[in-house]
């Protein structure tokens, strides 16, 4: 709880210092590069690392494919194999109590149940992707329908 | 959160057990919204704001607000998928630093090229742009007026930007992004076929036996069209895939049979396919002679670079790029016979056996086949002949514009083929495939505007990279950059680009919801609304237009490009932009705005506003007082019908999952120039290829020609720049989305082991990747998704902070204008 008090701090400080200096006139606006001239090479920073504590991430809406929680690095998913399946498919998931795949996978373009993973969903990092461990560059003000919904239902109370 | 799953049942375990004892729990503690006005969302589809295979998303409104994304279940395209960045477009439009006010560079109050940026009104932003707009037409005339636009520009913005442009403004010096993308591909087309973009439609991959991927990426580039690739080769287990291309990467992943060649041999190896077919006796002779010619193309046409550049001084067709002699079967037979297996393995790097089994896919009459490329033939400074060359092997075989069979230029943006190619944004065309240098084009087009005859310039304008050029060279004052970031985007930014947007000649308008990299070189930043902010039509790689409706509100202070071009108009009198003897011709137009003889023509306000739904928002319509976007729609669509580029009746893309064009009595057309499924093949004649007058489609001999600068002693590696899954273009919008950015934070650049070792690098280290243009830094990887022979480097271009672009040689097909990023010398040196 701490660490989330913390972190909330942190991003309303940030959010008011970028809306001050949208209104202040200044000399750089391209908040990915940072301040600095398009002709000054900023140090790159090292490579972070990939997030690897297998703690499952919020979604930001239910059909949003989830982050994947761990290392993927020498996973192969290629016409012989497919690593994530070892522990994501249905008859692995007793073993490895890691997720099963979204029963949406099992189906094909028209919509049938297929008895395995349909092949169009063959390559998992077509839309799930570790995370590094690094702050965002700039901040997202994406609301999450439950924080509308709550605010909604309280209001209803009043 | 740092709680883990054992604390977490053990906090549920209390709710739980004080239900059982009949305790009830504080209302705080009910965890679920069940009352349906609550929790009911407001869904419409919408096409994917990113790449061209143009997917159907369904989007969630809640409040005013996008909540929810995903696959639309009901397009043909997709059918409920998405990839990783279709499923986060929700946030896309929610970047804590949207801009929402214009900033224009001023130092005491006033406009400064060295000022710092200052938000002004739209007022003033408009003030300031007509200003410099007619302090340049006064001392340069309209050559000095120039805009680079977008193949992501909906249909009608991309329209009312070519007509202030061309008939306002008379002046050709638009161009798209586009230009960077699909040039070549358009000159293939029109080389080979007459008539721009594909004859079949992606139909064709649940219709074929092998497919071949040519200089494209597909897992990361197109994933969706990648989902139905790897649904038939799986399920389908005779489909063989073939992966052509300048390293390994993702899509090999999928491939029967994966092949690394030298960059720029993908010519030899079109050439030995089309060798092997004669040799091994399999062209289809009865449709060659019924459906094709023979010529010889001009060869040693330069590399596009400045015209003193000694490439440039020493090519002998640089100025007659584009010509070519006919030839017959015999002599073309003749040509193609230097590409023997041999030869082409040793200069390809890929074993004869490769070769053969891929040419095998071609050769054999059992075998339907399609090939896919994008931009590893387009982005080369021999494009158009890599596109004709492949279209040869297609013809000499008869496998095209029948199902599964199918020769198939993809594209890298969401309207390339909708707006650039279709309605015809590049600095030589017109809608409908014309072009500004024939008079009957003009004329026609002069005719459907409403304009006297001779507003429209008849010498093509600059192109992308001759912009940058006349902007450095202090040629072009005025310029106008919408819907684009061509400061990260265009190669060689530092000697050109740079240089060109803060020459103190120049006043530069950058049009962006973002802070792009390009907006921090202009003069003034105009704050603009984005994809389902504004209602849209954009045309996918595939033929298919899709429309989409406004769903929520932009921030207050962004405006569409559609209304910043229209309002812009106003700002000027027909008599300030067109000469005497234009407005003798058409005395009317005396003492009307602009804006009235563009858009106030009766025929872009002929839609009243009452036809916009009542439950629908639509900024524009309800600003100008009609229905804007229908207007620009219809007036843009009596170009092409009749004429094999019919488009349906506005209101019609609204109800479907787009048509694919022409749409011919209500029905769209899957193949073209096919007799039973295309309207517009006479009876009788099989195959008809209409673009050109008789019907033929030319197969053209043309050899390879090496790169424009390959690797020496001193910059001894190959560098080829490109895109990530999780990244769209120049990250503009993908790195505002905290999971994108995570995914993939920085661009790294991907070396064989053995080369970082050599140079005593690791994986991690700190490098610069230096050409004779410039540098850039970045961090080493090794063991990436992306795994280079030795010899060659591969940087993505995404990264704001990295920018590659600084390195990369602004040398193009001079056939199509368009800049080979595949290639380039550079050394990697640690730092």
């Amino acid at each position: 709880m701490k660490t989330i008090t913390n972190n909330l701090v942190k991003t309303l400080l940030v959010s008011i210092l970028l809306t001050t200096s949208v209104f202040a006139a200044e000399k750089h606006v391209a908040t990915l590069r940072g301040e600095v001239n398009i002709d000054t090479q900023v140090k790159p920073a090292a490579i972070p690392k990939v997030v690897n504590e297998d703690i499952k991430q919020t979604r930001n809406y239910p059909m949003q494919p989830p982050v994947i929680p761990h290392k993927t690095r020498n996973y192969e998913v290629n016409l012989n194999s497919n690593k994530c399946m070892s522990c994501h498919s249905r008859t692995r998931t007793e073993e490895s109590q890691a997720p099963m795949v979204s029963v949406t996978h099992f189906m094909d373009r028209d919509g049938n149940f297929l008895a395995e993973i349909s092949p169009r969903r063959y390559f998992c990092n077509q839309c799930h992707a570790t995370q590094a461990d690094t702050k965002p560059l700039v901040d997202n003000d994406f609301i999450d329908m439950h924080t509308l919904m709550k605010s909604k239902e309280s209001a209803k109370k009043h | 959160m740092t709680i883990n799953r054992r604390e977490f049942i053990k906090a549920n375990a209390v709710a739980a057990a004080a239900t059982v004892a009949g305790v009830s729990v504080p209302a705080k503690a009910t965890n679920l919204i069940t009352s349906s006005d609550v929790t009911k969302l407001k869904w419409d589809k919408a096409p994917c704001r990113f790449c061209g295979t143009g997917c159907s998303v369904n989007v969630g409104v809640m409040d005013g607000k996008v909540v929810a994304t995903h696959g639309d279940i009901k397009s043909p395209v997709n059918k409920g998928l998405n990839c990783i960045k279709g499923y986060f477009l929700s946030k896309i439009m929610y970047g804590k630093d949207r801009l929402t006010t214009p900033l224009l560079r001023m130092k005491n109050g006033k406009f400064d090229k060295e000022g710092d940026f200052t938000p002004v009104s739209w007022d003033a932003a408009f003030d300031i742009m007509a200003e410099k707009t007619k302090k340049t037409l006064k001392e340069k005339g309209p050559e000095g007026i120039g805009m680079f636009g977008s193949g992501q520009w909906t249909v009608f913005e991309g329209y009312a930007a070519s007509k202030l442009m061309k008939a306002g403004f008379r002046t050709n010096n638009i161009d798209p992004n586009a230009r960077h993308c699909m040039a070549s591909a358009v000159g293939g087309f029109m080389r080979t076929f007459g008539i721009d973009e594909p004859m079949g439609c992606y139909d064709d991959i649940e219709a074929t036996d092998a497919m071949v991927l040519w200089g494209s990426n597909m897992a990361e580039m197109h994933p969706i069209l990648w989902t139905r690739i790897t649904d038939r080769r799986l399920s389908a287990p005779h489909v063989k895939v073939a992966v052509l291309s300048t390293f390994t990467h993702r899509s090999s992943d999928l491939a029967d049979n994966s092949m690394i060649f030298t960059p720029q041999t993908d010519l030899a190896i079109l050439n030995f396919i089309a060798h092997y077919i004669i040799k091994t006796n399999r062209v289809n002779k009865d449709f060659v002679n019924k459906h094709t010619n023979f010529r010889l193309g001009n060869t040693d046409i330069g590399y596009g670079l400045r015209p003193e550049h000694p490439l440039e001084k020493k090519a002998k067709n640089n100025k007659k790029a584009g010509g070519s002699a006919p030839i017959d079967f015999d002599q073309y037979a003749k040509f193609v016979s230097t590409y023997t297996a041999e030869y082409t393995s040793k200069i390809s790097g890929v074993p004869v056996e490769n070769l053969n089994a891929l040419a095998e896919l071609y050769a054999d009459p059992k075998i339907k086949v399609c090939s896919f490329w994008t931009m590893g033939f387009n982005q080369h400074t021999r494009g158009v002949w890599a596109n004709n060359l492949v279209y040869n092997i297609h013809l000499l075989t008869g496998k095209i514009s029948t199902p599964g069979n199918s020769p198939f230029s993809l594209t890298g943006q969401p309207s390339a083929c909708g707006t650039a190619r279709e309605v015809g944004t590049f600095s030589h065309r017109l809608p409908a495939d014309m072009v500004v240098k024939n008079k009957k084009h003009r004329d026609l087009s002069e005719k459907l505007w409403k304009i006297p005859n001779g507003t429209i310039p008849p010498k093509p304008g600059y192109h992308a990279v001759l912009q940058n050029r006349k902007l450095k060279d202090g040629e072009l004052n005025f310029y106008w950059s919408m819907c684009n970031n061509n400061m990260q985007a265009a190669a060689n930014i530092n000697e050109e680009a740079y240089p060109g947007y803060r020459n103190p000649k120049n006043f530069i308008v950058v049009s962006d919801p973002y802070p792009t990299v390009t907006a921090q070189a202009a003069d003034l930043i105009l704050p603009t609304a984005m994809w389902v902010e504004k209602e849209g039509v954009y045309g996918n790689a595939e033929r298919r237009t899709q429309a989409w409706y406004q769903m929520v509100e932009a921030p207050q202070g962004a405006k569409s490009d559609l209304w910043q071009l229209v309002e812009f108009s106003k700002r000027f009198s027909i008599e300030e932009v067109w000469p005497q003897e234009l407005l003798d011709k058409n005395p009317s137009y005396k003492g009307k705005s602009m804006y009235e003889v563009l858009f106030e023509n009766g025929q872009v306000d002929k839609f009243s506003i009452n036809q916009v739904p009542t439950d629908r928002l639509n900024d524009e319509a309800r600003h100008f007082g009609f229905y804007i976007q229908k207007g620009l729609f219809e007036e843009y669509a009596s170009f092409g019908r009749g004429k094999a580029h019919d488009l349906a009746d506005y209101d019609r893309y609204h109800e479907t999952r787009g048509l694919r064009w022409p749409v011919v009595d209500g029905k769209e057309t899957l193949w073209r120039f096919k007799e039973g499924s295309d309207p517009y093949v006479e009876e009788g004649k099989d195959f008809q290829f209409y673009g050109k007058k008789d019907g033929r489609a030319i197969i053209f001999a043309l050899p390879y020609e090496p790169a424009a600068e390959s690797p020496d002693a001193e910059y001894d590696m190959w560098l080829s720049t490109g895109r990530v899954l999780e990244h769209w273009h120049s990250g503009s919008m993908t790195q505002r989305v905290p999971e994108l950015y995570k995914a993939v934070p920085d661009a790294l650049v991907y070396m064989h082991p053995d080369d970082a070792k050599e140079r005593g690098m690791r994986r991690g280290d700190l490098v610069k990747i230096v050409s004779r243009r410039g540098e850039v830094q970045t961090r080493v990887e090794t063991r990436g998704r992306n795994k280079p022979p030795i010899g060659l480097v591969f940087m993505p271009w995404f990264d704001a902070s990295r920018l590659v672009n600084k390195v990369t040689l602004d040398a193009t097909d001079p056939l199509s204008k368009e800049t080979d990023y595949k290639k380039c010398a550079v050394k990697v040196v640690k730092v």
